[in-house]
C-alpha cells in the first residue's frame, strides 16, 4: 500500500468517519438503509397491531407480559445506546483504547439484553405454552420481537468482528467509518425497541 | 492522501467542543430514562384512565426517539440533510403502512 | 494491478473477469444479458398463454400448467426482466451522466447483481419440480394452501433477488448524492439520473414491505405460523396490503426510469433542450410521493368500504396530473424541433400515444365504483400491459438503441431496428387493444379456457396473432444484437450529437470512465461546450492518480450461499437432510460477509504515467 491511513493525534480530522469519500459513502449508505429499515419494522408493527387480539382462544397479552423484565431490558438497551455514544466521543478525541472499552461495554449490555429476551421467550413457551404456532397473535409477537432480537444479534457479531479485527492496529481513516456506522445501527436498534416496549408490552398490558 | 492537507490538530478548542457535545448527550440520556420511567409508571400505576394511556405513552415514545435521532445519532448537525430526508421519508411510508394495516384491515 | 493486468486474455479470464467484476459498466452488461434471458423466458411463457387461448376450450396445455404459466410470466417479467434491465441501464449510464468514475459501493453493486441472478435461477428451477401457481400476486390463502413447493420457490427467489435490488437502490442513491462531478448540481442532472434517484428512493421504501410479506408467507408455509390462517385468528388481507404497499410503488419504480429515458432521447433527436426541465423533475417527485398512497386501489373489491375506496380513488386520479405534465412537456420538446427519426426515436414516439391509452384506462379503473365491473377481467390485463409494455418495454428498447453504442461500442443496425419496431408495435396493439373489449364483455383474467359463441372467439384469435407479431419483433431485435456484436459498425464517442456527459468520453468508455473529472457548466453540459465552448468538456482537475476498487469473487460466493440455503429452507419441511443445505448455505453466505469485513480492501491506483501512456 502506498499510503497509510494510520493516525496520530497531530493529524486527526474532526470527523474521522467522514474524512474520506468511502467514509462519507458508508455514512450515507447506512442512514439510507435505516430509512428502509423503518418501513421494514413498520410492516411488522402493522401486522402485529392487526393481529394482537387474534389469540384464537389462547393466552392474550395481558395474561403473560411482565413489566419488570421488560423494564430491565429497556434500561440495558438504553444504557448501551449511551455507551456507544461514549465510544464515538472517544473516537473523535482519537482515544482508541477508551473507544474499545466503551464498545466492549456496549456489547456486554447488548448480550445481556439478548439473554433476557431468550429467557423471556423460553418462559412464555414453557410456562404458558405460548408459541409461534399457537395463534396469529403468537406468530406476530415472536416475529416482531424476534426480528428485533435478530438485529441485536447481528449487531453483536458485527461489533465483535470490528473490535477483534482492529484491536491491534488502532484507529485510522479506513476503520473509523466502520465504527461510526455500527454506532448508528446500534442506536436504531434502540429506537425500534422504544416502540416495541411501548406498543407491544405497555399497550399490551393496558389491554 | 488525507493525512495532511484537510486535517488539523485536535486542539483544545475541538476537545472542549466534543466535551460540550457529550454534556448534551448526557442530558438527552437522562431525559430518555425519565420518559421511560414515566411511561412504565403510568401503565403500572393506573393513575390515568386506560383511554388516555395509549396516546400518552406513544407520545413519550416519539419524543424519546426524537432525542435518540437528533442527539445520539446527530441528525441535528449539519451534513445530515439527506439522512433527515430519508428518515422522514421512511417514517411517512411507515405511517401509511401502519395506517393501512391497522385501519383498513379491520374496516 | 495495472491496466495491462485487467485486459482480457482468454475465455477463462473473460469469464473470471465477469464473475469478479465490480466495474459498473460490466455489471450493466451482466444485468442486461441476464435480464434479457429472463425476458425471453417470460415472453415464451406469454406466447404459450396466448396459444392456449387462441380458440375456445383449447387444450394446448393443462389447467395446472396454465396456472404455472401465468404466475411465472408475471413474476419473471416484473422482477427478473423489467427490473434488472432497468438496473442494468442505470448502472451503464447514470455514473457517466453525473461524471463519476464509479458507483459509491462497487462491491455491493456486484453483490446486488448476483443476488438478483441467483434469485431468478431459484425461481426458474421450480420448472423441474412444479412451478408456483398462485398468480404473481400470490394472494393468501391460495398461496398458503397451494400444494407442492412451487410457491416456496417463488418466496425464496423473490426474497433473494429483492435483497439485491434493495442494495442496488441504496448504492445508486449514495452515488448520486456524493459522487457528482464538480458543477453538477441537482438541477443540472439529466432526467434519467433524476428518475434513477427517485426510483431508487421508491425501492428503498417499498421493498422492505415485500420482504416482510414474503417472510410472513414463508413462516406460514414452512414453519407453521398463523398470519394468514383464519382458523388461528390470522387475516389474509394483510398479505394483500403488504404486497400492494410494495407493489404499487413497484410500478413507478419501473415506469419512472422509462420516463427518464424518453426525457433524454427527445431533446437529443429534436435538437432542443428538454421543455420544462424543472416541471419534469417535480412531476417525477410528485408521482413518487403520490405513488405511495394509492396501493389499495388494487383492492377496491376487497370490502374496505366506500370511505377508504374514495380516498384511494381520488389519490390515484391525482397521479394523472403530474403524468399529464410530463406528456405535454415531451410534446412541447418535440414542437418546433429539428427531428431525426431513427429506431430509438420510433420507440419513444410510439410510447406517447400507447402510454396515454394506458393512462386513460388507468383513470377508468381508478373509479372505485366502476372498478367492480373491471376488476379481474381482461380490461385490467389490457390496462397494465399498455402501461408496462407501452411504457416500460418501449422505454427499454428505446434506451437500448440509444445507449447501445456507449455500452457495447457498436451501433445497432437501423433497418433491423425499424423492422423490429414496426412488427412489435403492430403486434402489441393487436394483442392488447382488443383485450379491453374482451374484458368489458366479461372475460375474466387467469381463466384456462373460455366457451364458444360468447362473443370472445374472434377477439382472442386476434390477440394471439398479435402475440406472434411481437415474438417476431423480439427475435429480430435479438438477431440485431448478435449481429452488432459480430460485425456491427464501430461506434464513435458521440454518434447522435448528444447533450449529456456520457457522450463526452469514448465508446465503450475506459474502465476509469473519465481521465479527468469534467467541469459542468449547466444543464446538458456537453451541448453547452459544443455551442459555447470548444466542443470538449473542460477538466475540473489536473491529471493525477485514479483510485480504483479491486475485483472480488466474494459477491458471487455469498449469493451462491444464499441460493443453497434457499433449497434448505424449501426442503426442510420434507427431509431433515435439507438442514445441511440450510446451515451450509448460510455458513457460506455469512462466512463470506465475515471475510469481506475482516479483509482490508483499499483498492489500487492507476498512476498518472499509465494514464498518459493510454492513447487518446
Amino acid at each position: 500500500m502506498s499510503h497509510d491511513h494510520s493516525l496520530n493525534p497531530e493529524t486527526m480530522p474532526h470527523n474521522p468517519e467522514k474524512a474520506t469519500l468511502e467514509g462519507r459513502n458508508k455514512f450515507l449508505g447506512l442512514w439510507f438503509f435505516l430509512g428502509g429499515e423503518t418501513v421494514l419494522f413498520a410492516s411488522l408493527f402493522g401486522t402485529y397491531l392487526a393481529l394482537k387480539n387474534s389469540t384464537a382462544g389462547g393466552v392474550a397479552s395481558q395474561d403473560i407480559f411482565g413489566l419488570g423484565l421488560v423494564f430491565l431490558m429497556t434500561m440495558l438497551l438504553l444504557t448501551s445506546s449511551l455507551t456507544s455514544v461514549y465510544a464515538m466521543y472517544h473516537m473523535k478525541n482519537n482515544n482508541f483504547k477508551k473507544m474499545q472499552l466503551w464498545l466492549g461495554v456496549t456489547g456486554l449490555l447488548g448480550l445481556t439484553f439478548l439473554g433476557c429476551e431468550i429467557y423471556e421467550f423460553a418462559h412464555y413457551i414453557n410456562d404458558y405454552d405460548f408459541t409461534f404456532r399457537s395463534s396469529a397473535f403468537g406468530s406476530a409477537f415472536y416475529t416482531l420481537v424476534g426480528f428485533h432480537g435478530g438485529h441485536v444479534l447481528f449487531g453483536l457479531c458485527w461489533l465483535t468482528a470490528l473490535m477483534i479485527r482492529n484491536a491491534k492496529r488502532g484507529l485510522n481513516l479506513y476503520n473509523a467509518p466502520k465504527f461510526y456506522t455500527f454506532s448508528l445501527y446500534w442506536h436504531f436498534i434502540d429506537v425500534v425497541w422504544v416502540f416495541i416496549f411501548t406498543v407491544v408490552y405497555l399497550m399490551g398490558s393496558v389491554g | 492522501m488525507a493525512n495532511n492537507s484537510n486535517t488539523s490538530n485536535l486542539d483544545s478548542f475541538q476537545k472542549q467542543k466534543n466535551k460540550d457535545e457529550m454534556k448534551k448527550q448526557l442530558i438527552s440520556f437522562a431525559l430518555m430514562i425519565g420518559f421511560t420511567l414515566i411511561a412504565f409508571a403510568i401503565v403500572a400505576s393506573d393513575v390515568i384512565s386506560d383511554m388516555f394511556v395509549v396516546p400518552v405513552i406513544l407520545l413519550l415514545a416519539v419524543i424519546q426517539v426524537a432525542f435518540q435521532f437528533y442527539y445520539f445519532m446527530h441528525m441535528k448537525d449539519k451534513d445530515h440533510e439527506w439522512p433527515s430526508i430519508m428518515i422522514y421519508g421512511g417514517v411517512w411510508a411507515a405511517l401509511l403502512t401502519i395506517a393501512g394495516l391497522v385501519l383498513v384491515v379491520w374496516w | 494491478m495495472s491496466i495491462a493486468a485487467t485486459q482480457k486474455k482468454g475465455v477463462g479470464a473473460f469469464i473470471w473477469e465477469y464473475l469478479t467484476t465490480v466495474d459498473h459498466k460490466k455489471i450493466a452488461h451482466l444485468y442486461l444479458v441476464a435480464g434479457g434471458f429472463f425476458f425471453l423466458l417470460g415472453g415464451l411463457e406469454a406466447l404459450i398463454i396466448r396459444i392456449q387461448l387462441i380458440s375456445p376450450e383449447n387444450d394446448f396445455i393443462t389447467a395446472g400448467l396454465y396456472n404455472e404459466m401465468i404466475t411465472m410470466h408475471g413474476t419473471t417479467m416484473i422482477f427478473f426482466a423489467a427490473m434488472p434491465i432497468l438496473l442494468g441501464l442505470m448502472n451503464a449510464v447514470m455514473p457517466l451522466q453525473i461524471g463519476a468514475r464509479d458507483v459509491a459501493f462497487p462491491f455491493i453493486n456486484s453483490l446486488g447483481f448476483w443476488l438478483f441472478f441467483f434469485g431468478g435461477v431459484m425461481l426458474n428451477v421450480s420448472w423441474f419440480t412444479g412451478a408456483p401457481d398462485a398468480g404473481w400476486t400470490a394472494y393468501a390463502p391460495l398461496s398458503t394452501t397451494s400444494p407442492g413447493h412451487g410457491v416456496d420457490y417463488y418466496i425464496l427467489g423473490l426474497q433473494i433477488s429483492g435483497a439485491g435490488t434493495l442494495m442496488g437502490g441504496i448504492n445508486f442513491l449514495v452515488t448520486i448524492v456524493n459522487m457528482r462531478a464538480p458543477g453538477m448540481t441537482y438541477m443540472r442532472m439529466p432526467l434519467f439520473t433524476w428518475t434513477t434517484f427517485i426510483a431508487s428512493t421508491l425501492i428503498l421504501f417499498a421493498f422492505p414491505a415485500l420482504t416482510v410479506g414474503l417472510f410472513l408467507l414463508m413462516f406460514d408455509r414452512m414453519f407453521g405460523s398463523a398470519f394468514f390462517d383464519v382458523a388461528l385468528g390470522g387475516n389474509s388481507i394483510i398479505w394483500q396490503h403488504l404486497f400492494w404497499i410494495f407493489g404499487h410503488p413497484e410500478v413507478y419504480i419501473l415506469i419512472l426510469p422509462a420516463f427518464g429515458i424518453f426525457s433524454d432521447i427527445f431533446p437529443t433527436f429534436a435538437k432542443k433542450r428538454l421543455f420544462g426541465y424543472t416541471a419534469m423533475v417535480f412531476a417525477t417527485v410528485l408521482i413518487a410521493f403520490l405513488g405511495f398512497m394509492v396501493w389499495a386501489h388494487h383492492m377496491f373489491t376487497v370490502g374496505m368500504g366506500p370511505f377508504a375506496n374514495s380516498i384511494f380513488a381520488i389519490a390515484t386520479m391525482a397521479i394523472a396530473v403530474p403524468t399529464g405534465i410530463k406528456i405535454f412537456n415531451w410534446l412541447l420538446t418535440l414542437w418546433g424541433g429539428s427531428i431525426t427519426i431513427n429506431s430509438a426515436m420510433l420507440w419513444s414516439l410510439a410510447f406517447i400515444p400507447s402510454f396515454t391509452i394506458g393512462g386513460m384506462t388507468g383513470i377508468m379503473v381508478a373509479a372505485s365504483v366502476a372498478d367492480y365491473q373491471y376488476h379481474d377481467t381482461y380490461f385490467v390485463i389490457a390496462h397494465f400491459h399498455y402501461v408496462i409494455v407501452g411504457g416500460v418495454v418501449f422505454g427499454i428498447l428505446a434506451a437500448l438503441h440509444y445507449w447501445w453504442p456507449k455500452m457495447f461500442g457498436r451501433v445497432l443496425n437501423e433497418f433491423m431496428g425499424k423492422l423490429a419496431f414496426w412488427t412489435f408495435f403492430i403486434g402489441f396493439h393487436l394483442t392488447f387493444f382488443i383485450q379491453h373489449f374482451l374484458g368489458l364483455m366479461g372475460m375474466p383474467r387467469r381463466y384456462w379456457v373460455f366457451l364458444e359463441d360468447q362473443g370472445l372467439d374472434t377477439g382472442n384469435y386476434i390477440s394471439t396473432i398479435g402475440a406472434f407479431f411481437m415474438t417476431f419483433g423480439v427475435l429480430v431485435f435479438l438477431y440485431n444484437a448478435i449481429y452488432s456484436w459480430v460485425k456491427g459498425e464501430k461506434a464513435p464517442a458521440d454518434p447522435w450529437g448528444g447533450r449529456t456527459l456520457e457522450w463526452a468520453i469514448p465508446s465503450p468508455p475506459p474502465f476509469y470512465n473519465f481521465k479527468q473529472l469534467p467541469l459542468v457548466r449547466g444543464l446538458d453540459p456537453l451541448w453547452i461546450e459544443k455551442t459555447e465552448g470548444n466542443g470538449k468538456m473542460t477538466p475540473a482537475e489536473p491529471l493525477g492518480d485514479i483510485h480504483m476498487p479491486n475485483n472480488s469473487i466474494i459477491p458471487f460466493i455469498m449469493s451462491l450461499g444464499f441460493f443453497i440455503a434457499g433449497f434448505g429452507f424449501i426442503y426442510q419441511t420434507d427431509y431433515n437432510a435439507a438442514y445441511i443445505l440450510l446451515f451450509g448455505g448460510m455458513a457460506i453466505a455469512l462466512g463470506s460477509m465475515l471475510v469481506r469485513s475482516l479483509k482490508d480492501d483499499h483498492g489500487y491506483h492507476i498512476t498518472k504515467e499509465e494514464l498518459e501512456r493510454e492513447a487518446d
